[in-house]
C-alpha cells in the first residue's frame, strides 16, 4: 500500500502535537547536558510548519517536506534548526514530485536525511546525537522490508530500533554540540536530539497504524 | 522565576524595541527576521562586520553595533543560535560593496547557521568570509568535543576588527586580523549561581550555597568542575593560571577558500603566553555579579600578571558578555601588538561601548 501525500501532512500535524506535548520533557533533558532549549525550539519550529500548512494544498510530498525543512531552518535556531531543517529538505528532494510513494522510497528519503545530518554536523554514530536514533531505525526498516514485513510491522521495528538507539545514548560520552563540553559528566543522560528523533519515528508508526485500521 | 519581563516569549522582541527607541542615532532594528544594524548602514566601500548568537549575553552582540564596531548583529532566542535568514537579510542590508565578515562563536548551532547563511549570501553575489572565535581554555581538547567555546575574546575581536574595518582594511586582511585576535586571546569563566532561561522558567543547574562551578561557558550550561566556594583571590588565581599556563592549542577550522570556491579545513595554533607579552586584561561579570566585586578580581589579576611577566597595556572591566542573571565572572587575556593596541584605542560609538566618539 503506497504512502500518500495526505499521510505526510497528517504526520506533520501529529508531530507538531507530539512535540508540543513533549516540550517540557525535551527541554528538561537538554537542561541536564545542553542549554535547555530543545523542546522550546522544536515546538516553535513545528508551529512554523503548521503556519505554512495552507500552502501545502495540492503539492507533492517532496515540496511539502522541503517547505517544512525551510520553516525549521528559519525558526528553530541552535543546532537543531539546521540539522532537522536539512534532514527534511533532503528527504523532500528524495521524494520530489511524488504524490504517493513506497516504503522503499521512504528508506531512500531517510537515508538522504541522515546523510545531510552527518555532513552538516560532521558527526557519526556513537557520539550521543540524533544520529544514534536515526541510523539504527533506518537499518531496522531496511531489514524488515527485506524480510517482507508488512508496513505497520516494519515501522514497529523501525520505531523500536529508534527507541533502543535513543536509550543507548544514556551511557555515551557526548562528542558533539554543547554536551561535549561536559565530557564524562554527560554520561547517564539521554540525548535530547535522539529523543526528538525517536518521537518523530513513533509518530510515523502511529499514522501507519491508523491507516492499517 | 522572578524577572522584569512581560511574557517570556516576548523578551527578545521587546528588548530590541527598547534598544531601537533608546539609541536611534546609533542603531536601527529590523524585525522578522530580527537584526540590529548601524543607523548609517550601508557604509559605502567599507567591509561590513556582522556577528550574532543567542540572546542573553547583553550587551553582546546588539549593544556593539555602531561606528567602530559591528555593522549588524543577529540575536537568536535566549541562548539559541540565530537562523540563516536573519544573517542573510542583515548582510544584504549593511553590505557596502566591500564584502561581509561574519564573526562566529564556536558553538555547533552558530557554526552551522552561519555556514548556511554565508553560502546563501555568496549565491546572491555577496563576498563573505567568516572567522570562528574559540578561546575558552576550560575546554582542554578539541578531538572529542566541539572544541573550545567562543567567549570573552569575541568582545575584543569585535572592537578591534570593527576599528580596522572603519580604517579601510579590505576583507581578506580583516579576516586575517580577526584570526590573529582569536589566536592570541584566552578566557576562563566561573559561576556562583545558575541562571534561568525565561522560556524554561527553571534554573539550568543547581548549586548549593557553598558551591561554585568552574569552567562554565556563557549559556548557563554546567562547567568543568564543581567545587567548594573559595575567596576572590583564590578564584582569580585559578582562572588566571589556567589561561597563562595554557599550552599551545591546536585545532582545525573550516573556512571558505575564495580561490577554490569551497569550504576547506585549516589547522590553527594559539601560542602560549610568555614573559614580556603585552596583554589586554578583560574582567567580565556574568550579569549578576555587582560591579564592586570586579576590581577585586582585577587587583589580583594585575598582581599575577606582574609576577608572570605579562604587561597589562589595556583593560576592560564590566559586564560585556553575560549569561542572563548568573553571578560569576570570566577573565580574558589578549596578547596585543602595536596594530591591535592602535585599533583598540580607535573611536567607537555603540550602545554598549563608547569612547572618543
Amino acid at each position: 500500500m503506497p504512502i500518500t501525500v495526505e499521510k505526510v501532512k497528517e504526520f506533520l500535524q501529529r508531530a507538531t502535537e507530539v512535540l508540543k506535548e513533549n516540550r517540557e520533557y525535551l527541554t528538561e533533558l537538554d537542561s541536564a547536558i545542553g542549554d535547555a532549549d530543545h523542546g522550546i525550539n522544536m515546538d516553535r519550529g513545528f508551529q512554523a510548519i503548521m503556519s505554512r500548512f495552507p500552502t501545502f494544498e495540492g503539492k507533492d510530498a517532496g515540496t511539502i517536506l522541503k517547505t517544512a525543512g525551510m520553516a525549521l531552518v528559519s525558526t528553530v535556531g541552535g543546532a537543531g534548526g539546521p540539522l532537522y531543517g536539512t534532514a527534511f529538505m533532503q528527504a523532500g528532494m528524495a521524494l520530489q514530485g511524488k504524490y504517493e510513494f513506497t516504503l522503499e522510497d521512504l528508506v531512500k528519503a531517510l537515508e538522504a536525511a541522515l546523510k545531510g545530518i552527518m555532513n552538516l554536523g560532521k558527526s557519526k554514530p556513537g557520539e550521543k546525537t540524533m544520529i544514534d536514533a536515526i541510523a539504527p531505525a533506518i537499518e531496522a526498516l531496511k531489514k524488515a522490508l527485506a524480510n517482507g514485513a508488512d508496513p505497520v510491522k516494519a515501522l514497529e521495528e523501525t520505531t523500536r530500533a529508534a527507541e533502543e538507539g535513543m536509550k543507548a545514548t544514556i551511557p555515551m560520552i557526548a562528542q558533539k554540540g554543547r554536551a561535549s563540553y561536559l565530557g564524562e559528566r554527560s554520561i547517564g543522560h539521554q540525548d535530547p536530539g535522539a529523543t526528538s528523533s525517536y518521537l518523530l519515528f513513533r509518530t510515523m508508526l502511529e499514522i501507519a497504524q491508523k491507516q492499517g485500521s | 522565576m522572578k524577572k522584569l519581563i512581560n511574557k517570556p516569549e516576548d523578551v527578545v522582541k521587546e528588548e530590541l524595541e527598547g534598544l531601537a527607541l533608546a539609541y536611534p542615532d546609533m542603531i536601527k532594528v529590523h524585525f522578522d527576521p530580527n537584526f540590529v544594524y548601524r543607523a548609517d548602514a550601508p557604509v559605502k566601500g567599507k567591509v561590513a562586520v556582522i556577528s550574532g548568537g543567542g540572546s542573553g549575553h547583553e550587551p553582546m552582540h546588539g549593544g556593539f553595533v555602531g561606528m567602530g564596531m559591528l555593522d549588524a548583529a543577529c540575536p537568536g532566542q535566549v541562548f539559541t543560535s540565530p537562523t540563516p535568514d536573519q544573517m542573510l537579510e542583515a548582510a544584504k542590508t549593511v553590505h557596502g560593496g566591500a564584502g561581509i565578515l561574519y564573526i562566529v562563536k564556536n558553538y555547533s548551532g552558530d557554526i552551522m547557521n552561519f555556514e548556511m547563511a554565508a553560502d546563501m549570501a555568496r549565491a546572491e553575489g555577496i563576498r563573505v568570509l567568516s572567522v570562528i572565535i574559540d578561546d575558552d581554555v576550560a575546554v582542554k581538547d578539541s578531538l572529542y568535543t566541539q572544541g573550545r567555546r567562543g567567549v570573552g575574546t569575541t568582545v575584543l575581536a569585535e572592537k578591534i576588527v570593527g576599528a580596522a574595518a572603519e580604517k579601510g582594511y579590505e576583507l581578506k586582511r580583516l579576516a586575517a586580523l580577526c584570526t590573529k585576535v582569536n589566536l592570541n586571546g584566552r578566557s576562563m569563566g566561573m559561576a556562583l549561581t545558575p541562571c534561568t532561561v525565561p522560556m524554561a522558567g527553571k534554573p539550568t543547574f543547581q548549586l548549593a550555597e557553598d558551591e561554585m562551578e568552574i569552567g562554565i561557558g556563557i549559556h548557563g550550561e554546567p562547567g568543568r568542575e564543581r567545587m567548594k566556594l573559595k575567596t576572590a583571590d583564590e578564584i582569580t588565581e585559578m582562572l588566571a593560571l589556567s589561561i597563562i599556563d595554557d599550552p599551545p592549542y591546536r585545532r582545525t577550522h573550516r573556512i571558505f577558500d575564495e580561490e577554490k570556491g569551497e569550504w576547506v579545513d585549516v589547522d590553527l595554533e594559539s601560542p602560549p603566553f610568555k614573559p614580556g607579552d603585552k596583554v589586554l586584561a578583560f574582567v567580565n561579570s556574568m550579569g549578576g555579579t555587582p560591579l564592586i566585586e570586579l576590581p577585586i578580581i582585577y587587583r589580583k589579576l594585575h598582581e599575577i600578571c606582574n609576577k608572570k611577566g605579562l604587561k597589562i597595556v589595556r583593560n576592560l572591566i564590566g559586564p560585556y558578555i553575560t549569561s542572563l542573571e548568573m553571578q560569576g565572572c570570566s577573565i580574558t587575556l589578549l596578547r596585543m601588538d602595536e596594530e591591535m593596541i592602535e585599533l583598540w584605542d580607535a573611536p567607537v560609538r555603540t550602545p554598549g561601548l563608547r569612547w572618543k566618539a
